[in-house]
């Protein structure tokens, strides 16, 4: 909403400076959000006088002027038809710069003569369109700056324009006057009458409006009148200036008047011209669906069920509250004008002209809400603004249903104010401040003047109250604690989890992305995703459609970019929400992580290497170890197709529980997001890890045996395909009480072993607790390892 | 007895390494050596000249053992500092590589306004991405025809042939979270709800996605002079400055009245935003007191409690506090930008040592 100082002046009597109501403004809630100084562009421009004109010798139209200026007596070469002695001018000396023309001034020779500045135009100073001649100005002293003048003499050319923004609530705050009124509630002045007197008629009103029965809650009250004889044509010069300044185009007379008034009072009229109303008849009905017209902004529209739509006796001449018709505006040849002013209601008007996706400043007053007992004096407003300009003769006004009773009040508890925002104000100034406003006080009942349809409740008053008395004054006041002493803790252990998940991985090497929720659905096909259950409706590219089934599609989009700008050794990894459906809830958490070529750049020590399945394999551990999963697990190589499927592997507890799964990324998979392996990731799901049974923070006792640990190793021949956690699990099974650790430390396949076969080496470790391993002892134990590790595999001791 | 003294003492000072050290050892005070077969000469003695001999004896036994094993080290450091003055390495040669990972800065600012909002009581609070267009928008008193919801660039999920329920929405705001929380729990609350939210807008300065904090405080006595409070203590903490000065204008929003957007302190130095000091103000936070039909929504009766509401962009806090200028880059994992706006996974914040570094 833009409005001119002097605008804003014309509805309240103030002194205060332009510093003082932009503060105001800001702090009632209508936010600044700037302020245009038009007269900066102009700041170099000087009075001159014209000493004398004489014509240019070799130029008839041109006269070689003596301009006495602020630098003594310049001459100056001009053409303009008004260029003569005596007259006081505005003068552009070298240097100055032309906004209207986009030129800088300098000194040139016209003709074999040399002048030495300009002598401006209203239009060269982009005051208007005037161009016939060079300003003259009635008073005024050499030397003194033009936009003083302006100032002094004619303000609303050059005041200051004020754009604030409007929040939904606030439709009053659309017209001027309404910005007026809280800036006098505020106390910055004093809110001006400008009432009307009704425009008797004179004859009756030569067109008939009706509003259908089952429209009377789209459209429940109607006002028109005629006015004929009008001679439309540019309107007055104050009108065209205050439009223009607010970035309005003057069109003509009638329809500026209709525009005056939507940014004046917030109020939206339509003129038709009387004489194209076929049938003389304006019916005000629901739409059928299929009808057409060609709006005034000439593109043509179709309208479906329940749209409130006016026609005369043929056709659709406008769309109710959003635009008129092309085929019945008002033109500069009209001389008959039917001035509509009607309440359209928000709801309707909103959903019509988001249908039709027509932004109009009609729609967006229409769709916040208007004051509707205005109507009736909007069309004596409006017929005396016509009459005073293009003259005729009113017709009596014309009626159809009736102005909507939305009358309501609140009672006014003045303890409110204290106990909701703590605030102390009497009871008195509240009062004061809601009258000021527009609400009228019957004892404890406040009652919401029409123009406000965003007060529905108690809280609105006080929200009214605080508002004008203003929030920044409001002194803070401690926030209670809930409990005495040391604040509790406060995450939930799923929190705490998904917060170390993160701190392990980035402790492990890992940078962490966050990766939009969406992505494209080839992507998201490649990880079980891109149904049209996760699809959205209203996608911003197609890059984004689909809601992600994983984080590890992004990340490795993510990995492909990197590569491409350079780097191509990368660890990511990222901690968020994924989405198995399109209903609330049908999301989860995960943590996944990729490691893409090399370990680390080649470096002296040849340390640097190609990432593996066992790189991801140790982080997935540490990083589960971190969030509390169980140490004892299963592996299988159940996991999803994404992955290479003899390379990966899912980390368990029994068949249904699966914790995480690490491996080698498919290469199909990599080769579709473009991505230069090699490339192993992992996927951890949180929320499968089993909570610890709390009991406390208490440890068990450690116990430590004070007898010497003895450790052998083993080595067994097996299938190759046999997973050494078998032999593990077989060999520590062994003795449960003695054997406390095994682990594999050789794998060597085929050759010397055979076809098909792998050695696996292992040391078992025991830790004897009641007396010194004899020979004996370990032996036994020994044999029961490898009566245990052949039976579970079928393998030999290798010997 | 001195001559043996003597000459093994006198050896074992020429000896030039451990082997001779140990052929000497072996002369002298081993089981077949000189001052061993001397010891069995005691036995053939008078008691009076054993008396004499055999301390004497051991005394000269003692000293050669000594002498050794003084010897054996001398030569051991000897071979050492021969060893050393051959060893040498080119330490300005880099190490291996290791991998520094980083925390992105969206997480370790949840973090850290978790950090500060947990001491003032308020517990974490979350909810679901994909929401329903009530819990989106109606319980938070903006209903269909309202024009914030056209405002909102919402993005919708596509629906089914057939099913006519209204489109479920990915959620504008993270104030869902509060109908959610308000339903489960009831009254009194003290919430934040961090998290991602959507909008269907990109350019400059807006993403399709970003994050948000959302503060809710219910109880029998709270007002808007605590909601100021609490947000004034927030920003001297966040920010890490001291009397931080804040600037509530009046505004609007659906889910509160009155309401209130937030300004803090700050000042352009060199294309440079500084917060905390000068005379200009950056708008971060919108806020208010709960709306009576929200509270109803939520479950909770507006009658008998009131409480307060706010909610501003994690990223931008972030943004403001770090200098990151792009919000876009946030979104793009250039690891360049990674490492260099990401933070030490040991960078924990907490209030006793500090938020940041």
């Amino acid at each position: 909403m833009k409005f001119t100082l002097s605008w804003l002046k014309d509805h309240l009597d103030t002194t205060a400076s332009i510093d003082e109501i932009t503060y105001a403004l800001t702090d009632l809630g209508l936010e600044v959000e700037g302020v245009e100084d038009r007269g900066a562009k102009l700041a170099e421009f000087t009075l001159g006088y014209v000493k004398s004109a004489e014509k240019h010798p070799d130029a008839d139209r041109l006269q070689v002027c003596q301009v006495e200026t602020d630098e003594g007596v310049q001459q100056i070469i001009c053409g303009a038809p008004n260029a003569r002695e005596g007259i006081t001018v505005v003068v552009a000396k070298p240097g100055v710069y032309v906004p209207g023309i986009d030129t800088t001034i300098g000194v040139g020779k016209i003709r074999g003569i040399e002048s030495f500045g300009m002598m401006a135009s209203e239009r060269e100073l982009e005051l208007s369109e005037e161009h016939d001649g060079i300003i003259e100005l009635p008073s005024g002293e050499v030397g003194d700056r033009f936009i003083d003048w302006l100032a002094k003499n004619d303000p609303a050319k050059v005041d200051p324009v004020i754009e604030i923004a409007i929040t939904p609530n606030r439709p009053d705050a659309l017209g001027v006057r309404g910005i007026a009124r809280d800036l006098a509630a505020r106390g910055l002045g004093k809110l001006k009458p400008r009432d009307t007197a009704a425009v008797e008629g004179t004859f009756p009103c030569p067109v008939t409006v009706s509003i259908d029965n089952d429209t009377l809650e789209q459209c429940p009250v109607f006002y028109g009148r005629v006015i004929r004889g009008v001679k439309n044509g540019p309107s007055p010069v104050w009108l065209q200036d205050a439009l223009r300044a607010i970035g309005l185009r003057p069109i003509s007379f009638l329809v500026d008047v209709t525009n005056f008034f939507t940014y004046d009072r917030n109020r939206p009229l339509h003129v038709f011209d009387a004489d194209k109303i076929a049938g003389h008849t304006l019916r005000i009905h629901r739409a059928k669906g299929g009808e057409n017209l060609v709006g005034l902004d000439d593109k043509e529209y179709t309208f479906t069920e329940g749209m409130t739509l006016i026609s005369d006796a043929e056709k659709v001449e406008s769309i109710a509250g959003v635009m008129g018709g092309a085929e019945t505006g008002c033109t500069m040849d009209t001389t008959s004008v039917f001035v509509e002013a009607a309440y359209f209601d928000p709801v309707r008007t909103a959903y019509t002209g988001r249908a039709l996706k027509i932004n109009s400043d009609a729609r967006y007053r229409f769709e916040r809400g208007i004051d509707p007992e205005w109507t009736p004096y909007a069309i004596e407003h409006a017929t005396r603004m016509i009459l005073d300009h293009a003259g005729g003769e009113a017709s009596e006004v014309v009626v159809a249903g009736k102005v909507p009773d939305f009358s309501r009040a609140y009672k006014l508890d003045a303890a409110r104010v204290q106990s909701l925002v703590g605030m102390t104000i009497s009871e008195a100034d509240q009062r004061k401040t809601l009258t000021a406003l527009g609400f009228r006080l019957e004892g404890n009942m406040a009652h919401v003047p029409s123009w406000r349809p965003d007060v529905q409740g108690e809280a609105d008053l006080v929200e009214e109250v605080a508002r004008i008395a203003s929030l920044t004054k409001l002194e803070g006041r401690p926030l209670p604690r809930l409990t005495e002493g040391v604040p509790k803790p406060v995450l939930s252990p799923m929190q705490r989890r998904e917060a170390a998940a993160r701190r392990a991985c980035a402790a492990l090497g890992y940078n962490e992305c966050v990766s939009y929720s969406f992505i494209d659905q080839p992507s998201a096909a490649l990880f079980g995703g891109g149904t049209d259950a996760t699809r959205l409706e209203n996608p911003i590219s197609n890059d984004m459609s689909h809601m992600r089934p994983a984080l590890l599609p992004a990340l490795l989009q993510a990995a492909a970019r990197n590569q491409a700008r350079g780097f191509p050794d990368l660890a990511l990894f990222e901690v968020g929400p994924v989405f198995t459906g399109g209903e609330p809830g049908e999301q989860h958490l995960q943590i996944s992580g990729i490691l893409v070529g090399r370990t680390g750049p080649k470096d002296v020590h040849a340390a640097s290497r190609s990432v593996d399945v066992f790189d991801v394999k140790a982080d997935v551990e540490a990083i589960l170890s971190a969030i509390g999963a169980p140490e004892k697990v299963q592996i299988n190589r159940n996991g999803a197709e994404w992955w290479h499927p003899g390379r990966h592997g899912q980390i368990c507890l029994g068949p249904k529980k699966v914790l995480g799964v690490f491996g080698e990324i498919h290469p199909r998979v990599l080769a579709a997001l473009n991505v230069k392996g090699p490339a192993v990731g992992f996927t951890i799901w949180p929320a499968e890890v089993p909570l610890p049974r709390k009991v406390g923070a208490t440890r068990p006792a450690l116990k430590v045996s004070s007898l010497q640990a003895v450790e052998r190793d083993f080595a067994f021949v097996v299938d190759a395909d046999v997973d050494a956690l078998i032999l593990v699990n077989a060999a520590m099974g062994a003795d449960k009480a003695l054997i406390n650790d095994v682990r594999v430390f050789d794998e060597f396949i085929g050759g010397t072993v055979g076809e098909g076969k792998k050695s696996l080496a292992l040391t078992v470790r025991m830790q004897p607790n009641e007396h010194t391993l004899k020979d004996a002892d370990i032996e036994a134990v020994g044999a029961k390892v490898i009566e245990k590790v052949t039976k579970a595999t079928g393998g030999v001791l290798r010997g | 007895m001195d001559d043996l003294k003597a000459k093994y003492l006198g050896q074992i000072a020429s000896a030039g390494d451990e082997c001779a050290l140990e052929d000497i050892r072996l002369a002298a005070v081993g089981k077949k050596g000189e001052v061993a077969l001397k010891m069995r000469e005691l036995g053939k003695m008078t008691p009076e000249e054993r008396q004499a001999a055999g301390p004497a004896l051991n005394a000269l036994k003692d000293e050669i053992n000594s002498a050794l094993a003084a010897k054996k080290s001398a030569l051991g450091d000897a071979a050492l500092d021969e060893r050393l003055r051959s060893e040498w390495l080119d330490v300005t040669l880099p190490t291996r590589a290791i991998r520094q990972g980083t925390i992105h800065p969206v997480s370790q600012v949840t973090e850290e306004v978790t950090a500060i909002f947990a001491e003032m009581g308020f517990s974490v609070a979350e909810g679901p991405r994909i929401d329903t267009d009530w819990y989106n928008f109606d319980a938070l008193n903006i209903p269909g025809h309202h024009p914030a919801r056209a405002e909102m660039d919402t993005f919708y999920m596509a629906r089914a042939e057939g099913d006519d329920r209204p489109p479920h929405v990915l959620r504008t705001h993270t104030s869902p979270v509060q109908i959610r929380t308000m339903e489960a729990q009831g009254a009194p609350l003290r919430i934040i709800c961090p998290g991602g939210v959507y909008r269907a807008d990109y350019d400059q300065t807006h993403t399709p996605m970003f994050h948000q904090v959302e503060g809710l405080a219910i109880d029998k006595d709270i007002s808007m002079a605590n909601l100021k409070w609490t947000l004034e203590e927030f920003f001297a903490a966040f920010f890490e400055v001291d009397g931080i000065k804040t600037r509530f204008r009046a505004s609007h929003f659906p889910f509160t009245e009155p309401s209130a957007e937030v300004d803090i302190q700050c000042s352009w130095v060199d294309g440079q935003l500084r917060i905390g000091e000068g005379d200009g103000w950056m708008e971060v936070l919108g806020s208010g007191m709960v709306h009576p039909n929200v509270l109803r929504s939520g479950g909770v009766d507006p009658d008998k409690w009131q409480g307060f509401a706010f909610g501003m962009g994690i990223d931008r806090i972030a943004m403001l506090k770090y200098g990151i200028p792009d919000l876009r880059a946030f979104f793009d994992s250039d690891l360049r930008w990674l490492r260099h706006y990401g933070f030490a996974s040991l960078d924990q914040p907490n209030l006793h040592g500090g938020l940041s570094r």
